[in-house]
């Protein structure tokens, strides 16, 4: 079942990888360019926002903070271009086999059986845990937007995801009123929480590009769930009918 | 896997938190590599899919 398991993530991943690689390249990479050219335009004299020291501290994405003693220059990044588009897919492909890896592991212990259908409601439901819900407290960002330190945006992000895969669980699968209750607190904990913010919105990219991407990227993270859920849902009953027939 | 000694049910069960184990496992390292990895590298190289899936960059 480990192989099986293994097989079935590294293919659904893999297909779903690419074909989002692709629609990803021609919806929200352009958009990245093109908030890269705002970003490097303003880069120069906005270094001195970063200090405010403590824990009010912004980061400007990208902006002069981190690159300005020099340490841009020995940093490896992939060259724009061909090598930028196959990193780009590469960590694509490398997220779609863990969400197929993801949806196996809900799956299996929750002992459902593996359809195409139970995996879409499984997809749909890894969408609105690990895209809708985190990105209404810190909704996805162009480079060039100010936002709080990273650590603790990503510490709100998972524990968002994990609490809303939690709620949904409990909400769907247990019929006890008072469990349904804690599974909408539990949802809506991390936002009674709050999400932790930049100070001052100081963003240098203009607010259509900006909200335009905000809603391509969970419109692109959708549509991996759901490519990945689908094809996971497609190659798990093959494969295990496969296994059957041997 | 076919020894007499062990129940079938017993095996599947098993086998399945062994599956579950697994693919828990993958699962969070891939996500945590290409999404949350602090190493500037690894932030470089996956940058674009980061921005471009709504994790949370920079």
């Amino acid at each position: 079942m480990v192989t099986r398991v293994l097989t079935v993530s590294i293919l659904a991943g893999l297909l779903a990888g690419l074909i989002v690689a692709a629609l990803q390249h021609v919806t929200t990479t352009p958009l990245i360019l093109k908030a890269e050219t705002y970003e490097s335009a303003s880069a120069a004299p906005s270094t001195s926002f970063a200090a405010f020291g403590g824990e009010a501290r912004i980061i400007l994405a990208h902006g002069g903070v981190d690159h300005a003693e020099g340490a841009e220059h020995d940093e490896w990044k992939p060259q724009d271009g061909l090598q930028r588009l196959l990193f780009t897919s590469a960590a694509t492909i490398g997220t779609a086999i863990g969400f197929a890896a993801l949806l196996l592991a809900g799956m299996l212990a929750a002992g459902d059986g593996i359809d195409q259908r139970r995996a879409l409601i499984w997809g749909a439901c890894g969408f609105v845990a690990f895209g809708l819900a985190p990105g209404m407290g810190l909704a996805p960002e162009l480079p060039g937007a100010a936002s709080a330190a990273l650590h603790a945006r990503q510490l709100w992000w998972i524990g968002t995801a994990l609490a809303t895969a939690a709620g949904l669980f409990l909400f769907l699968r247990y019929e006890a009123p008072w469990l349904k209750a804690l599974a909408v607190a539990v949802i809506l904990l991390p936002h009674i929480v709050g999400a932790p913010h930049a100070p001052t919105p100081e963003s240098k990219v203009p607010a259509e590009l900006a909200a335009h991407f905000t809603s391509l990227s969970l419109g692109i993270q959708a549509a991996l769930w759901l490519v990945t859920a689908f094809l996971v849902g497609t190659f798990w009953p093959w494969l295990s009918r496969r296994a059957e027939a041997r | 896997m076919n020894t007499a000694s062990v129940s079938t049910t017993q095996l599947s069960v098993s086998e399945r938190v062994k599956a579950v184990a697994a693919a828990l496992v993958i699962g969070v390292a891939l996500i945590y590599t290409t999404g949350f990895a602090a190493s500037t590298n690894v932030h470089n190289a996956a940058h674009d899919t980061r921005h471009g899936l709504a994790f949370p960059c920079h």
